[in-house]
């Protein structure tokens, strides 16, 4: 009885890192660090400034290579690779500073977010007319989708320098989303908003979650934001593992507390 | 009023991705074309075709092959002289080695011989960035200078150490070598140009462009999309070197005659085509026209003024020529940074809204 349950448990992990060690020299930026993430699911990590959570990101993303622990993704045990690559992995995130191509439309900044999924070669974009002409307007169309979905129709082709910070915010899920991930990370999606774009981007992420079911892992610093759409957090203190759980578990927990609120001596 | 995109839907992808979606402008670009295939060789003197529209064409495609790598991959280059040398004497070679052969294939031939080499001399800007770069494209001029002039083999072991374009015929019409039809120089560099215009704009209107551009603006959000930086970055040297070589190939065949190589590509035109790429627009096709017509023109114009309008001394005039050329250079990076393209891009704003001013 139990075993089948196991196994069906284990398929549905989507990414697992075990025991994951990065340290810059002598500075440890992140050690011992185990979890994992179900597909499926919106997972938040949270923690003080400097708590490894961004390195932690990077390292998913493969900016960073650890130097101690196993990162499993979709099942399989991954090895080092380039960031290139694992975007076609099925990896996309978003960036704390926001990181467009700022002389490019908000269209071509999303149909950049295609690029894993266009193949024709140089001599047929050369050509324009046929095949690459073909999967440029197959592609158009699915970010056209995107873009009503993310409602920004109206600045489709404004350069994304001239746009104020939210829609920029949301243009860079957008090119995210372009790409179909299976887990799309994301790296304080809500800073330096007001309520309402908070509110819309909060929106966003969780019909992004509802509506392709794609795995959503972001970092956060609004505890209330965290706490309503999470469905499990983990949390990092001086890059260690010292909760993990559903929101209210880790609300609860003294050491998350004491982490946050400091603990007198 | 004449200029005006309301009313004008766009129903599909097809349409609203056109190069020319207002249709002002597309039959503007028809008439262009109408204009420069038929009517201007029905009066080209050959004057104007030698001094004129044919270096106006050949820089023109250089400034291109120049822009897809600086305007669009932003990746620095001074190495623009070394590479249409090697376009050149990759045509001498074919026109001497292969007698039969003809002129679109040397040409074409000579493009791809040149991309290799750039690709390979592309290496270092995987670790180069910006002003480093630079100087790094600088050791390219230099050394292939250097070695077009040291080995005798490429200038077929002449003595005087230049390279001569062979008579070629293309329909009948003699279009190199010292008996040439001007007019015929002027169509065969034409056809080039329009054809690697068109080329270089569906280019950069797709997947390869925007992922050229996507490493110039940020190229960290790049590669988390997918883009490898090293194929990006090569495939832009291999592109912009082949129409730098097909520009250097039609500069010595077409426009030149005869040519040796330290005064006809030296360090002075990878700067000249530099400045034609930022005088026209950083990152537009039609701003690398304009910036050659600019660099071209320019000066044919200030020459005709002075001597033949004016009546100064020669060499008076052609030092002035070079104080109105700079100054006016100066003037107009100060009123619009971002080139004459940009100019161009204003004022069709505007006239989308003329006579209205908002």
């Amino acid at each position: 009885m139990s075993e089948p349950l196991q196994q069906m448990e284990a398929a549905s992990k989507l990414l697992e890192l075990k025991n994951i060690d990065l340290s810059f020299g002598g500075v440890k930026a992140i050690s011992n660090i185990s979890f994992d993430v179900m597909e499926g699911e919106v997972r938040a990590i949270i923690g003080p400034n400097g708590a490894g959570k961004s390195s932690l990101l990077n390292v998913i993303n493969g900016f960073y290579h650890p130097q101690q622990g196993e990162i499993w993704f979709d099942g399989k045990q991954r090895h080092a690779m380039k960031p290139y690559q694992i975007a076609y992995q099925g990896i996309a995130r978003t960036f704390q500073n926001i990181a467009l191509f700022k002389g490019m439309t908000v269209l071509d900044n999303i149909m950049t977010g295609r690029f894993t999924h266009m193949h024709k070669n140089m001599f047929w974009q050369a050509l324009w007319k046929g095949p690459a002409e073909k999967e440029e307007i197959e592609n158009r169309e699915f970010v056209e989708h995107i873009i009503d979905f993310l409602e920004i129709q109206a600045i489709r082709k404004t350069p994304v320098g001239r746009l104020p910070y939210g829609l920029q915010k949301r243009v860079e899920l957008g090119r995210a989303l372009a790409a179909q991930p299976k887990m799309l990370l994301l790296d304080e999606p809500m800073a330096g908003m007001n309520v309402e774009e908070k509110e819309d981007m909060c929106r966003f992420i969780l019909d992004v979650n509802d509506t392709f079911g794609t795995t959503i892992v972001l970092i956060e610093h609004d505890m209330g934001v965290v706490m309503d759409i999470a469905d499990r957090v983990v949390v990092l203190d001086y890059g260690r593992k010292i909760g993990d759980g559903t929101p209210d578990v880790v609300r609860n927990d003294q050491t998350v507390i004491d982490a946050y609120l400091g603990v007198s001596h | 009023m004449f200029y005006r995109e309301s009313g004008d839907f766009k129903k599909t992808y097809q349409k609203d991705n056109q190069t020319f979606p207002i249709k002002f402008d597309r039959w503007r670009y028809y008439f262009v074309m109408l204009v420069a295939f038929i009517v201007v060789p029905m009066f080209l003197t050959d004057y104007m075709a030698n001094a004129v529209m044919t270096p106006f064409l050949v820089w023109a495609i250089a400034a291109l092959g120049l822009n897809i790598l600086v305007g669009y991959t932003g990746q620095l280059s001074l190495g623009t002289g070394g590479f249409m040398a090697v376009g050149a004497y990759a045509t001498y070679k074919l026109m001497t080695a292969f007698p039969g052969m003809d002129m679109v294939s040397v040409v074409l031939l000579s493009g791809l011989i040149t991309a290799v080499v750039g690709a390979l001399f592309g290496l270092p800007s995987l670790r180069i960035k910006g002003f480093y770069l630079a100087v790094a494209t600088l050791a390219a001029q230099f050394f292939l200078v250097w070695l077009l002039n040291k080995v005798p083999w490429f200038y077929n072991y002449s003595a005087s150490g230049q390279i001569s374009a062979p008579q070629r015929e293309m329909f009948g019409v003699i279009i190199t070598g010292p008996h040439a039809t001007p007019v015929a120089g002027y169509l065969f560099c034409l056809v080039f140009a329009v054809g690697l215009a068109w080329v270089a704009r569906n280019l950069t209107r797709g997947r390869l462009g925007r992922s050229w551009m996507a490493i110039r603006d940020m190229d960290i959000a790049a590669e988390i999309i997918g883009v490898n930086p090293l194929a990006a970055k090569l495939s832009a040297f291999a592109v912009s070197s082949f129409f730098v070589g097909i520009a250097g190939s039609l500069f010595f065949s077409v426009y030149l005659g005869a040519a040796e190589v330290t005064e006809a590509f030296g360090i002075s035109v990878s700067f000249a085509v530099l400045f034609m790429v930022i005088i026209g627009g950083l990152g537009s096709i039609f701003g690398s026209f304009i910036g050659a017509a600019f660099m071209v023109l320019m000066p044919v114009l200030l020459k005709n003024i002075l001597v033949g309008g004016m009546g100064w001394p020669t060499d008076l005039a052609a030092h002035f020529e070079f104080i109105i050329v700079g100054g006016l250079i100066l003037i107009f990076l100060i009123v619009e940074p971002h080139g004459l393209a940009q100019m161009a891009r204003v004022l069709k704003e505007k006239l989308r809204l003329w006579p209205f001013p908002h």
